[in-house]
Order: C-alpha cells, then sequence, then structure tokens
C-alpha cells in the first residue's frame, strides 16, 4: 500500500530509564493527504508517539522498540533522523524556540543549506513555499520582529521546503492569541488542500483544532490507542470527558440541556451541527430555568490606574492612557493579541517599567513611590516559565527565598513556608529538590515563593499554558481558593475557556487601550470586540444563536454557573 | 535593547564584502599595527581606520557603548603604562628630552609622550576596525565564507547561532533580574561586592536553566532538519569573492610588507625623530 504513510503495528515503546513501556501496541495508520488529530491527557504518551515518528525515538532518545513502524514502507530502526525528515516534517511546540536563522529567508532555507542545495535553486524553492505560508514579504525579517503566527508560519515552511509526504505538529495552538489559532489552523488546511500532504496535529485544545475538518481523532490514554475514528462518532460518546479531555463547550450545553448527541447530527463543528426543533426546544427550556438576576457583589477598590502612559525608549506608546480599577478579592482577566500591552501593563504595575504619564494608587496610598522590592510586599509577580524564577535547589530554599532577603528570622520564616506550602499543596515535597518537580509542581513552587510574601495581589501570566485539562483545573481552583482568602488574582491570557469560567471580570486590551471591560460572557458574546482584539467567540454563542435566544451573554453565564455546579 | 557587539543591517561598500575577506584584512591590518612603532604609518593606519566609518556608514552612535567601554580602556591603560614606568621612553629611544616633572620619579619627556602617542595611535588604528566588522559582518554570511576557506561548518554555525540568541537572551536577564530584584535580591551598588556577585548568580542560575532547555529544543529541530548530514553545506547567505574582497587582501599584505621592510631597512621597530 503505497498510499500509508506511516504506519504502525503492534508497536511498543520503553525509554532506556523508565520501568515501563510508555506506548503499547499502537495500531495506527496515517495516509496520504489524511489530516488526524492526537488528544489525550499529559502523560499519556502522544509526544512519545510523535518523537517515534520523527525518528527523534530511537535515534536521540533511546529504548526499546517492539512491533513494527513504517515510514513510507520502511522500518524506522532502518533510517536515520536525517533519512526520515525527508517524508515526515515536524513542527516543534515553541516556534520561537526551533527559530536557527537569523532570519526568515535563512531559517527556511536551512534544510536545504544541510542538503547543498546550490543557492540560485535554495532561493527559488524557498520563495516558493514562503508564497504558500505567507511569508514571501518577510524573508529578511529577524525573529524578534515577527509574531507568533508568522513564526508559526515560518516553522511550516522550513519543513516545506524538503517536500515532505506528512507534517507533525506538536501543540501548534500553545502560544497563539485565539484568532491567530484559528488562522493558523486554517493555514494547515490550506497548506494540505495545495500539497496533498498528511497532517498529525498534536494539541489539547480539541473544539480549536475542529475549527477545520479531521478525518479521524485518535484518542490515547496510558500509552495506549482508545479510539480512533470519526469526530462525530468520538463527540456522541462520553469516551473524551472519561479520559480527561474537555469536549467542545457546545457539545457540553447540548448533554445538559438533555440532547442526545448522534454521529447524524455532524457534531464536529458548531456550524456543521443539525438541531431538530425538538432538540432546540430543550436547549431554550434549559436556558430559561438557569437564568437569574445575578447579584452585584460590593466593589472594594484596591488598585487604581488613570491615565497611565508608557512608551519602551523612544518607541511609540506601549500604553495610551490606561484606565482600570482592580477590586479587592476578584479574579480579574487581562485579554487581547500579543503586543496589545497587557504584559507591559503588569511590569508597570510592579515597577519593572517606570511610565511615562499617569498614576497608579493603591487603597492606602500611591503605588508610584515605592520600590520594586517594596510594590512586591503589596503585589506579586509569577512569569509563565516556572524554570525563569527557580535559583534554589531545595523546594523549601526557594519558598524561603523572599522571606530570607527581608531579614525574617528563621523560626518565622519556617512557620510561614510551612504554611504556605499546606496551601499549595506542596507540603509533602517540603525536603525535596526542585529537579523532582514536574512542571505544573514546579509553577506552584513559583506561586508559592511569591504567596509566602503575604501579598494582597498576585500578577500571573499564562498560569496554565501547556496543561491539560486536569492541571489546568488543579491550578484554576487553587487561585479560586486564594481568592476566597481575599486575594486579588490578575490573570494575563490567550485561553478563553479559562476567562469564561474562572474570572469575574474581563478586561479587553488593543493597541495598549482597555476597550472592554465587563464579564466575560459580555466579552465572548459581543463581535465588535471579538474581533477588534483578536478573541474567538465562544460556540456557546453561536449555540445560542442557532437556538435563536436574543440574551446570549445570559445564557453564556447559565452554562458556566450551571457547569460549575456540575462539575463540583 | 543594549546594543553592545550587534550587526547593523546597512547598504555599504563594507557590507557588501565577504566576511572571511574582512576578517583577513582585519587580522593583517592589526598585525601590522601591533608590529611597528613607525609614528607615520600609525597615523596614516590610524586616518584609514576612522575613514571606514562614513565607508560603511556605520554612525559612531551605532556603537557608542563599545566605543565609550574602550576609550575608558584606553585612557587607564595610557595612565598605567605611565606610573608603571615615566621614563620607558628614554629607554627605548636613548635620548632624554626632558620637560618638566610632577616630582620624584614621575618626569615628563618628548620620549615617553612619543611612546604613549605611538600606543594610543595602535588602539586608533585597530579598534575601528574591529568596530566596523563587527557592526557590518552578518554572522550568517561570516560563517559561510569562514566555512568557504575550509572551515569546518560547525564551529563557524555555532557563532551564528549564538548572534541569533543574544537579543532573546538579554531580554530573559531583564525580565529575570527584574523578578527576583521584586524578591528582595538587590543589584544596586549600595551593596557589598560580595553580596552583588551572590544576586548575580541567583539571576544567572534560572537564565542557565532555561538556557539548556532551549539548546535541547534547538537541537532537536537542527537535528530534524538535517544539520550534520553532510561534510560539507550551502549557504543562502554566502557570496562570492569580489574586486573589493581581493583589494582587501592586498591591502592587508601590503600594509604587513610595509611594516616588516621598514623594521629591516630602519634596523629596529622604533621610528625615532631624536638622533
Amino acid at each position: 500500500m503505497a498510499d500509508n504513510i506511516i504506519e504502525f503495528s503492534h508497536f511498543g515503546f520503553q525509554y532506556n530509564a523508565q520501568k515501563l513501556p510508555t506506548l503499547y501496541d499502537i495500531n495506527l495508520t496515517i495516509r496520504k493527504g489524511e489530516r488526524v488529530l492526537i488528544v489525550g491527557p499529559s502523560g499519556c504518551g502522544k509526544s512519545t508517539l510523535i518523537n517515534c515518528i520523527n525518528g527523534l525515538i530511537p535515534f536521540t532518545y533511546k529504548g526499546e522498540i517492539t512491533g513494527s513502524l513504517k515510514i513510507d514502507g520502511v522500518e524506522t530502526r532502518q533510517q536515520s533522523i536525517a533519512g526520515l525528515s525527508h517524508v515526515i516534517g515536524s513542527v516543534l511546540q515553541d516556534s520561537d524556540a526551533q527559530f536557527i536563522g537569523m532570519t526568515v529567508l535563512e531559517d527556511i532555507a536551512f534544510a536545504l543549506e544541510n542538503e547543498c542545495v546550490a543557492k540560485p535553486e535554495m532561493l527559488q524553492r524557498v520563495r516558493q513555499v514562503a508564497d504558500i505560508v505567507g511569508v514571501g514579504s518577510h524573508m529578511s525579517y529577524a525573529p524578534t520582529e515577527l509574531s507568533g503566527g508568522q513564526k508559526q508560519r515560518v516553522a511550516i515552511a522550513g519543513v516545506l521546503v524538503d517536500n515532505v509526504k506528512a507534517m507533525l505538529f506538536d501543540e501548534p495552538l500553545a502560544n497563539l492569541d485565539p484568532a491567530t489559532g484559528k488562522t493558523a489552523m486554517e493555514l494547515i488546511k490550506d497548506v494540505q488542500d495545495r500539497t496533498g500532504i498528511a497532517a498529525v496535529i498534536v494539541e489539547h485544545r480539541l473544539e480549536d483544532v475542529l475549527h477545520i475538518d479531521v478525518d479521524r481523532i485518535v484518542l490515547m490514554s496510558d500509552g495506549r490507542i482508545v479510539f480512533d475514528g470519526s469526530p462525530d462518532v468520538l463527540l456522541s460518546a462520553s469516551l473524551l470527558t472519561d479520559h480527561g479531555i474537555r469536549e467542545p463547550l457546545y457539545i457540553t450545553a447540548l448533554k445538559y440541556a438533555g440532547v442526545a448527541i448522534s454521529p447524524q447530527m455532524a457534531p464536529h463543528s458548531i456550524r456543521s451541527i443539525k438541531l431538530s426543533p425538538a432538540d432546540v426546544a430543550k436547549v431554550c427550556a434549559w436556558h430559561g430555568r438557569n437564568a437569574k438576576p445575578r447579584p452585584h457583589p460590593d466593589r472594594e477598590p484596591f488598585l487604581t490606574i488613570k491615565d497611565l502612559t508608557f512608551a519602551y525608549g523612544s518607541r511609540p506608546l506601549t500604553l495610551r492612557g490606561v484606565d482600570l480599577t482592580i477590586d479587592r478579592g476578584e479574579l480579574l482577566a487581562l485579554v487581547g493579541r500579543n503586543g496589545a500591552g497587557k504584559s507591559t501593563l503588569s511590569k508597570v504595575i510592579c515597577g519593572f517599567e517606570k511610565p511615562n504619564g499617569g498614576t497608579m494608587a493603591l487603597a492606602d496610598g500611591d503605588l508610584a513611590a515605592l520600590s520594586i522590592k517594596q510594590r512586591a510586599d503589596h503585589i506579586g509577580y509569577v512569569m509563565q516559565n516556572p524554570n525563569q524564577m527557580i535559583s534554589k535547589i531545595m523546594i523549601y530554599d526557594e519558598i524561603a527565598l523572599g522571606l530570607r532577603t527581608r531579614g525574617l528570622p528563621e523560626p518565622a520564616i519556617k512557620e510561614k513556608v510551612e504554611r504556605v506550602m499546606k496551601v499549595c499543596g506542596l507540603y509533602e515535597f517540603r525536603n525535596w529538590p526542585i529537579s523532582a518537580l514536574s512542571y505544573g509542581q514546579r509553577k506552584r513552587v513559583t506561586i508559592a515563593s511569591i504567596l509566602v510574601l503575604d501579598p494582597s495581589m498576585l500578577i500571573l501570566d499564562e498560569p496554565t499554558a501547556g496543561q491539560d485539562f486536569r492541571h489546568y483545573t488543579d491550578i484554576m481552583e487553587f487561585l479560586r481558593g486564594l481568592k476566597g482568602m481575599g486575594i486579588t488574582v490578575l490573570m494575563i491570557t490567550h485561553d478563553m475557556h479559562l476567562m469564561l469560567e474562572y474570572a469575574d471580570r474581563s478586561v479587553v486590551f488593543c493597541d495598549g487601550r482597555v476597550i472592554d471591560d465587563e464579564t466575560s460572557a459580555g466579552v465572548l458574546t459581543n463581535p465588535a470586540v471579538i474581533a477588534q482584539a483578536s478573541l474567538k467567540e465562544t460556540s456557546l454563542y453561536d449555540l445560542a444563536l442557532m437556538c435563536r435566544i436574543a440574551d446570549t451573554a445570559g445564557f453564556v453565564q447559565g452554562f458556566i454557573d450551571y457547569d460549575r455546579q456540575v462539575r463540583r | 535593547m543594549v546594543n553592545i557587539f550587534n550587526y547593523i543591517e546597512r547598504r555599504s561598500a563594507i557590507h557588501s564584502m565577504t566576511g572571511a575577506a574582512k576578517l583577513a584584512c582585519l587580522l593583517l591590518w592589526t598585525f601590522a599595527a601591533m608590529v611597528t612603532f613607525n609614528t607615520p604609518f600609525l597615523i596614516v593606519l590610524s586616518l584609514l581606520a576612522l575613514l571606514l566609518f562614513p565607508l560603511s556608514k556605520i554612525h559612531l552612535s551605532d556603537v557608542k557603548v563599545m566605543l565609550v567601554l574602550l576609550l575608558s580602556f584606553m585612557v587607564i591603560n595610557g595612565i598605567l603604562i605611565y606610573l608603571f614606568d615615566p621614563e620607558h621612553g628614554v629607554t627605548l629611544y636613548g635620548t632624554r628630552h626632558l620637560l618638566f616633572s610632577f616630582g620624584g620619579r614621575f618626569t615628563v619627556t618628548l620620549e615617553q609622550l612619543l611612546y604613549q602617542a605611538n600606543v594610543a595611535l595602535k588602539y586608533t588604528a585597530t579598534i575601528p576596525l574591529i568596530m566596523v566588522f563587527v557592526a557590518s559582518t552578518n554572522p550568517s554570511e561570516m560563517a559561510a565564507s569562514l566555512n568557504r576557506i575550509g572551515i569546518s561548518y560547525g564551529p563557524a554555525y555555532s557563532v551564528a547561532l549564538a548572534m541569533r540568541y543574544i537579543p532573546d537572551i538579554i531580554n530573559e536577564y531583564q525580565d529575570v533580574a527584574h523578578c527576583q530584584q521584586a524578591r528582595g535580591i538587590e543589584m544596586s551598588r549600595r551593596e557589598t561586592v560580595f553580596k552583588r556577585m551572590k544576586a548575580a548568580a541567583m539571576i544567572v542560575m534560572p537564565l542557565i536553566l532555561s538556557s539548556v532547555d532551549r539548546i535541547d529544543v534547538i537541537t532537536n529541530a537542527m537535528e530534524l532538519r538535517k544539520f550534520g548530514i553532510n561534510k560539507t553545506r550551502t549557504w543562502v547567505m554566502g557570496r562570492r569573492f569580489g574586486a573589493m574582497d581581493i583589494a582587501a587582501l592586498l591591502l592587508g599584505a601590503g600594509l604587513v610588507a610595509y611594516a616588516l621592510i621598514f623594521i629591516f631597512v630602519n634596523h629596529g621597530r622604533y621610528w625615532n625623530p631624536f638622533i
């Protein structure tokens, strides 16, 4: 069968350092031109599967292979990474870190250079693929001058230049804002339509991938394939939730409303799904039961920002007059496209950058008068990547660091550190080195190392990036718990689910200004704001429209409240 | 962004030369300037070197930071040479024309002034060259031309890759430093040197950890795109040797030849106006 590009047959793999295999009895075939999505919780073996296909296993990561894996008809064991790369093009998770060249041109040409292709032919082929992915006018740009979406385009071009037969995407949406993620999926489809190559996509943002049609979804759990078939069949069953994967929200809403999902309804997309009049009536009735007036909580301002402006050096203003009031004890989401000024605002609040104009006032004094260290007593900042914050070997020392620099006596430090460890679920690890922790646990260490200073407010940059649904829920429920302790939490995020489910309020940034400030349900049902700020409307909004429900924001809010009760 | 050591994209005659020719010319030129104490020759070299700034369209403001660093180094060096031996010039030139004295051994002689002027001229003749070289040479093109003259491409490429990551690492350093400062790690001048070194270590540590992650990713990315499968590789940024490159090599060779011939004809490295 010449059409089978990737063919696993009773395949298994065990890393040399591990006691048990990571993959068991994998049977999976990917044919020419197919588009296949692989989903599964963290640690289910998705990444290992991808590395088996591109040859990093067994050539870089050693281990024992059982069964057979043929790429383009040849066993991978008999090939090499370079040989496999003629057939398989890999786009890694972090499109910034895999950018090798100094410019777009050099990065796309990289594989050709290594193959000793002559310069004139190289330039011609690079131009060809650059036009396919739409970066033809950015050939001399450096990586720092490109947006996340553009970097991804370059990464795709870099493997297309090789005339591969299949592309692998490892979490292609991880660092993209919602609108860019949508475009990225359309690009994958477009490239496939033009070139006829296959695409294998590993991603846990299922609903975002299903923005384009996929031929099959493969569900993995504990190193095995538990489902391999059409999206319509999978979404009609309960397998996804059983294995800790989040279903598309409109599916969940329909199930809550008592609608039975069947493959015949074409449920794979909100645009394709067919609802009978009876189904619509069920949704409307459910909405009627959910709709209730929301209480308006008392607001007590914690931080008041007025007309704040800021520019990096002599460059144009990044913040152009920000007005924002953050209330005590609220969970606030800061959203908007990359470069809109969200991270800059948090740096100015923490004192890392000095504003050009405007005021920032705490309830009990002027914030601008305080030094970085003094501000940290009120407002703690947690970076996206925990590895960038950790400077000690032992967990205890890392959390105690801020207290030690503040000169507290050791018994007081011990008491505070242990209390914070208990809050963060780290107490059982108190004598462990940090190197033994997972990424999510390290994240909690960094949050703990800030919490120990007793700040009234936490700022977190993408608190759940790269976490699967279970870890996402763990982290977010933890942050909600902090809110219960009266701590204000400000999150910078691209995750529309997070914003809907957890934020009391969303502040939308666009070109250095606040363009909207209301409930998340209100923001994500407002097409004008969504378009301006590169957000993505929630499928619940489309479902409400489909069922002719006028109060779309009320419908979405009703869903969130209902969902929270059910999941608890 | 701190601009200490960076390629600056411009269109100029110097930019259009190959990196290898520029490097060769730089080495020859520097050698000539280092061996000779022929003052008129050093003056000519210095003027030529300064001429490179307009020729390469690199403005002094582009290299401000580096310029200030090097000028302060030159001044300190000059003072130290004088303090170490105020009459070194007298020993070298064999005569003694005393101008005045600060008292004790700290005399000022014409010979010492000429000697120190020579040292300063040597710097003036070479430093602009290095700055123009760094600012006008695309690291990838440099790697390409080094590979062309026979240096294996692995090391050549790692230099280019390092240049690619310098801006990223500087940005990351600033982010990490701010965060650690918020936790109370002071880097300000109020702290003792020992404390500041300890603080720097706490910032560098997370930086190293995240760089190790980054190296892992980049190594895989390079391997997946066939880096290292052949003994040679081609370069999309590669250039052929042009007339300017040959001219630069000839110039470099000429300067070295003149510097050496002068030593023979003059029976010594020193141009001596005192005898």
